[in-house]
């Protein structure tokens, strides 16, 4: 089963201290090493991202930031675990690193699951 | 936390960290048997003990103190054993001294060479097939007995039998905890990669109606496969073996209709190909290349895979290329299938003469003589040359030999074709 991880943090949270970046970086080569990371990114600023939006009929295209958005999206990873709970322990782990060396910042790290060939077999 | 989701919790915990566990008391103890039994005493210990503590900050550090205070135990009760029969001597009481010193090393050592080593041995030449896949899928895969079996279509104790078999097999041969080096590497590696591309064959001809547990072998072949390659970063093949799952698990979401019917590689919806797995493929491909070296068998078979990957649709395929791999991989390692692939890809390549030329040598191939894929193949190149009264006769002939009745009838189409024209 392939799961993303979506990690939402207000985006002036201002930058991540060191100790922090470090462990994460090992954190996802160990991930890399047992085989279950398939792909993962950090998201650049909405400062120079851009909204095309559909509603009442209109395209509507909307350079950022946005600043209405009290939470964005920093980051993400996709995971190929043998279950969600096996995603969960890995999003633990990985929010442990910002209690342990981000005091203070507040965020979250959503589980998704990514419906594979055989989620829809499952389904017919 | 509820105790079922503590259980789930610990079922995730020992999913992420029991390999490493077992590998390190392998180490420890020497005995891959006695190793997973410790292991399994920790799982024990904590499915008792954290439903009511809790779930600790570093779970795999818990089990694995856990599971070292059983080993201290074992060799314990093991020297006490000794003293009653002193026929045991003194050179096991030096190697349980030893291996008690080993605890210390054992906590910052590098875990990756004691998970490579418990690789090879659980992959061993000694072991069945049946026993190697048993043993491997669950000491590093981490899967229960039962899910073992679910996956294969046996009965659970089967499954169980060939596990204990193999401990004890190894146990017996007295097979050492090590990395093989020199011309034995060679073997010994290539006794792992079948193995693993065994098991994700299995999963791979699983079907729509099937337990989950069997096409999810394909995702603990990709997972063993992955944690292989950086494990043993500068073997060519590992990555050639990555490259050839990640490229044909990219095809799992196009490989078969609506009612489970099987699609043709050229016939499937390209969008539907998992561009993530292609792009993890290719690159693994590459790693694979760049190692240097003519490439090995899986590398090859990658490296056709490749060709499929990269085209967009089915009429941009280099078959020129595929031709010149299946030209290289049936020098390297000739069969008959590989034989009669090449010659589809000849004929694809360079027109259905050359096909058909390279065909007829392989008519007189007594393991040929009943595969109905010859005559199928034969019919096409026929029909293509307009020689409708012999790719008739082809067809029918593939009909008669196929024992799937779904083929049996395309083909018997394909022969009524062949009549009208």
């Amino acid at each position: 089963m392939k799961f993303m991880m979506i990690v939402k943090s207000a985006e002036r949270s201002g930058r991540p201290p060191q100790a922090l970046m470090e462990a994460i970086d090992k954190l996802g080569q160990e991930a890399v090493k047992a085989g279950t990371m398939v792909a993962s990114g950090g998201l650049a600023p909405t400062a120079v991202s851009t909204r095309v939006r559909l509603s009442g009929g209109q395209l509507t295209k909307v350079d950022g930031p946005f600043t209405e958005a009290k939470e964005v999206i920093g980051g993400y990873a996709v995971f190929e675990l043998k279950s969600k709970e096996e995603a969960i322990e890995g999003a633990m782990r990985f929010m442990e690193l910002h209690k342990k060396h981000w005091p203070g910042w507040e965020g979250e790290t959503e589980i998704r699951q990514i419906f594979g060939p055989e989620e829809f077999a499952s389904k017919a | 936390m509820t105790a079922t989701d503590t259980h789930r919790a610990i079922d995730a915990v020992w999913r992420i960290e029991s390999a490493r566990i077992i590998a390190g008391l392998t180490r420890i103890v020497r005995d891959v048997g006695i190793a997973e039994e410790l292991a399994q005493d920790a799982l024990v210990a904590a499915l008792e003990q954290w439903p009511e503590s809790g779930i600790p900050d570093n779970p795999g550090a818990w089990l694995m103190a856990t599971a070292k205070h059983r080993a201290i135990d074992h060799f314990r009760r093991n020297k006490l054993l000794e003293r009653k029969h002193e026929e045991l001597g003194r050179e096991l009481q030096t190697q349980q001294e030893m291996a008690v010193a080993n605890f210390e090393i054992a906590e910052d050592g590098d875990i990756s060479d004691d998970l490579l080593r418990l690789v090879f041995i659980s992959c061993h030449p000694v072991l069945s097939t049946e026993g190697r896949v048993a043993l491997t899928l669950r000491l590093l895969g981490g899967l229960t007995t039962d899910e073992i079996a679910r996956a294969f279509l046996v009965p659970e104790p089967t499954v169980a039998q060939r596990i204990v078999r193999a401990k004890r097999t190894l146990s017996e041969a007295k097979v050492p905890f090590e990395v093989p080096r020199g011309p034995d590497l060679v073997a010994r590696l290539s006794s792992v990669l079948e193995v693993i591309y065994l098991v994700f064959n299995e999963g791979y001809s699983a079907t729509s109606g099937d337990d989950w547990m069997r096409p999810a072998l394909c995702e603990d072949a990709l997972r063993l496969g992955r944690i292989l390659a950086e494990l043993a970063p500068n073997e060519p093949e590992v990555h050639g073996l990555v490259a050839l799952m990640e490229i044909q698990a990219s095809r799992a979401g196009a490989r078969a209709g609506p009612g489970g019917e099987p699609i043709l590689l050229l016939d499937q919806d390209r969008a539907r190909w998992d561009q993530l797995l292609i792009h993890r493929g290719l690159a693994a491909l590459e790693r694979a290349e760049r190692l240097g070296g003519a490439l090995g068998n899986y590398a090859m078979q990658a490296a056709i895979a490749a060709c499929h990957a990269r085209a967009r649709t089915a009429a941009e395929t280099d078959w020129r290329r595929i031709a010149s791999l299946y030209d290289a991989l049936a020098r390297l390692t000739p069969s008959p299938i590989v034989e009669l692939n090449r010659t589809v890809a000849h004929a694809m390549a360079f027109g259905p003469a050359a096909g058909l030329e390279l065909i007829d040598a392989l008519v007189s191939e007594p393991s040929l003589k009943s595969y109905h894929l010859l005559p199928s193949v034969r019919g096409d190149f026929l029909f293509k040359l307009r020689r409708f009264a012999e790719a008739q006769t082809e067809f029918e002939r593939g009909a008669s030999l196929t024992r799937n009745a779904r083929e049996r009838e395309l083909l018997l189409d394909r022969a009524r074709a062949c009549a009208e024209e």
